[in-house]
């Protein structure tokens, strides 16, 4: 069974500081999202049930990552397809799903396909259903519990009113929940293995794209503005002792019309 | 004459989306259309003509009785190719979202989700959205001949209702059989709460270390009329409270009057669910605490002496 994983490295969020308004990038390390480890982890699982699988992560990016793959290899992905040439950068979803799309298709055989049910920065949600379209697969979404089993798979998502228990055929992709698991953190010796396991790296012509059909020459969405919004609060500390500043709290929000309506 | 095309698996979003597309209909000189999908579909045919749609295309297709993506997707895609539609309009519930690209990649178009202002701009439909976990606002246009956009649940208001006539269009869809089947279904019992509909919203964070703790906070809440929220932490990992309650990035986003962080840092993933309250109090012993910035009326102290301290006077009141 093959199981391929989705990946994307995004700026630590904790330290994107805001400046004018804009976002500060320099110097933010990049780091894997929560929901992108959670796939990962998921297809490890299947792996550790099953006995007989393969996993492939396939991951679009800059060239840092070189060393940032070695996290899910160590966590137990058995190869790496690393998308790092320069053609791909600034891909927005529709066209990462089309990469990633070509790069699964390039590796033949695919059964499960795994990903965040979004990117832990944007959360959009469009690549994996785009992906699915692309390959004509069925697809589940926001899974919280997978199992898979018999050439099928059955997954519990949870949706606003219910959860729902759905089951599909393989080949089918998946979406994972951020509740489905807890991330393993690979050992220090599993990091100094995985340098050893195959990658690839594809550009577009391996794919058989051509440059004008990728990344920022092939935007289908364009970003106008992106800076912090405008922040207009009091920013008021209540003063005195503790009296004084439940007094003085409870006042302020009677006169704000909040309270005691 | 270009056509907005709205459909959401909640009708109630759906009609928000037809009050704004009427809006933008006027500026853009378009039309608006609605998709009304599944069983029982046509009764909804009126409200949808009250609210602003010019024409509705039906379609009670058996394929189309239980929700699956693909073949919503699919007959969305018909529906869109048959009238002159450059904007899908979705609402961003959980089934849209991920309706959104497979539509979009259907009708080869681009698409922005969880947009949550949305605007005439050139005459394209110009989209904000969250960005870097929630630091930034993208505001988004969609390049592509059709466009693909899904909206926040409750982004627009409805609009007032007229007496309207429209454009009935039974559309006969080809669709194939759902490759996914809907097994079971296990109704969320319990926590029925909506805190985006609340006026008045507690927050509890990841400051607040005792279980024993949330009685205090129970009785505020009670005094207040307030309904409790969280952060990720004490939902996902502690599980003191359902999914239902939180709030933030991957939870609800809360618009009440009175917002209350207790013991809350002021991460960014939980602070865009409350960015749009109009007070913003905190209760945090830490000064440094970035909620502070967003805070109106702060009170630096620990939790446990203030809460009570506030009770009391709420209750002498």
């Amino acid at each position: 069974m093959d199981v391929v994983v989705c990946m994307k490295q995004i700026p630590d969020l904790q330290q994107i500081r805001i400046k004018e308004r804009k976002p500060v990038l320099e110097n933010v390390p990049l780091v894997w999202g929560d929901l992108d480890k959670n796939a990962m982890e998921e297809a490890v699982k299947v792996k550790e049930k099953l006995g007989d699988a393969k996993i492939t992560v396939v991951a679009l990016g800059s060239d840092k990552l070189q060393q940032g793959i070695l996290e899910p290899l160590a966590m137990g992905a058995d190869e790496a397809v690393l998308l790092t040439d320069p053609a791909f950068a600034g891909s927005d979803s529709m066209g990462t799903a089309k990469v990633l799309a070509k790069a699964i298709q390039k590796l033949g055989s695919y059964d499960l396909i795994v990903l965040g049910e979004g990117s832990t920065d944007n959360y959009s949600g469009v690549v994996a259903s785009a992906l699915a379209e692309l390959l004509n697969l069925p697809e589940i979404t926001y899974v919280r519990e997978l199992e898979v089993q018999d050439g099928k798979v059955k997954a519990v998502r949870s949706m606003e009113e219910s959860f729902e228990v759905m089951e599909a055929a393989l080949p089918a992709l998946v979406t994972v929940a951020q509740e489905i698991n807890e991330p393993r953190l690979p050992k220090f010796m599993a990091i100094r293995k995985a340098g050893a396991k195959p990658r690839h790296e594809w550009g577009p012509s391996d794919l058989g794209l051509s440059v004008d059909e990728v990344g920022g020459n092939a935007l289908s969405v364009e970003t106008m503005s992106n800076l912090a919004p405008e922040q207009d609060r009091k920013n008021i500390i209540l003063k005195g002792n503790l009296s004084e500043q439940i007094d003085g709290l409870v006042d302020a929000l009677i006169k704000e019309g909040v309270l005691g309506r | 004459m270009s056509e907005i095309l709205v459909y959401s698996d909640s009708d109630g979003t759906a009609l928000e989306l037809v009050s704004a597309a009427k809006q933008f209909a006027k500026e853009l000189g378009a039309t608006v259309s609605a998709a009304l999908l599944g069983a029982g579909a046509a009764t909804k045919a009126e409200k949808y003509f009250s609210l602003g749609a010019d024409k509705v295309y039906v379609s009670e297709h058996p394929a189309l009785s239980d929700f699956y993506v693909g073949t919503y997707a699919e007959a969305l895609k018909q529906v869109a190719e048959r009238g002159d539609v450059e904007f899908v309009l979705l609402g961003s519930t959980k089934r849209g979202k991920e309706l959104a690209g497979r539509v979009a990649q259907k009708l080869n178009a681009g698409a922005i989700t969880d947009a949550n202002g949305v605007r005439v701009r050139d005459g394209n439909l110009e989209a904000d959205r969250y960005s870097y976990g929630g630091n930034t606002v993208a505001s988004q246009v969609v390049a592509t001949p059709k466009k693909v956009i899904s909206v926040m649940p409750k982004t627009f208001e409805l609009g007032p209702q007229e007496a309207k006539q429209g454009e009935v269009v039974i559309v006969d869809l080809a669709l194939p059989d759902a490759p996914v089947k809907v097994v079971e279904r296990r109704e969320k019992a319990g926590d029925q709460v909506n805190l985006e509909e609340a006026e008045l919203l507690i927050c509890v964070g990841r400051g607040v270390q005792a279980k024993e703790d949330l009685a205090m906070i129970e009785e505020l809440a009670r005094h207040l009329g307030a309904e409790i929220g969280c952060t990720k932490t004490p939902a996902s990992d502690w599980q003191w409270f359902s999914e239902e309650r939180m709030v933030g990035l991957s939870g609800k986003k809360c618009k009440p009057s009175l917002y209350i962080s207790i013991g809350i840092s002021g991460q960014i993933q939980h602070t865009v669910g409350i960015v749009d309250s109009k007070i913003i109090v905190t209760v945090n012993k830490d000064e440094k605490a970035p909620i502070f910035n967003i805070t109106d009326y702060g009170i630096v102290g620990d939790y446990a002496t203030v809460v009570p301290a506030l009770n009391e006077k709420l209750k002498s009141m």
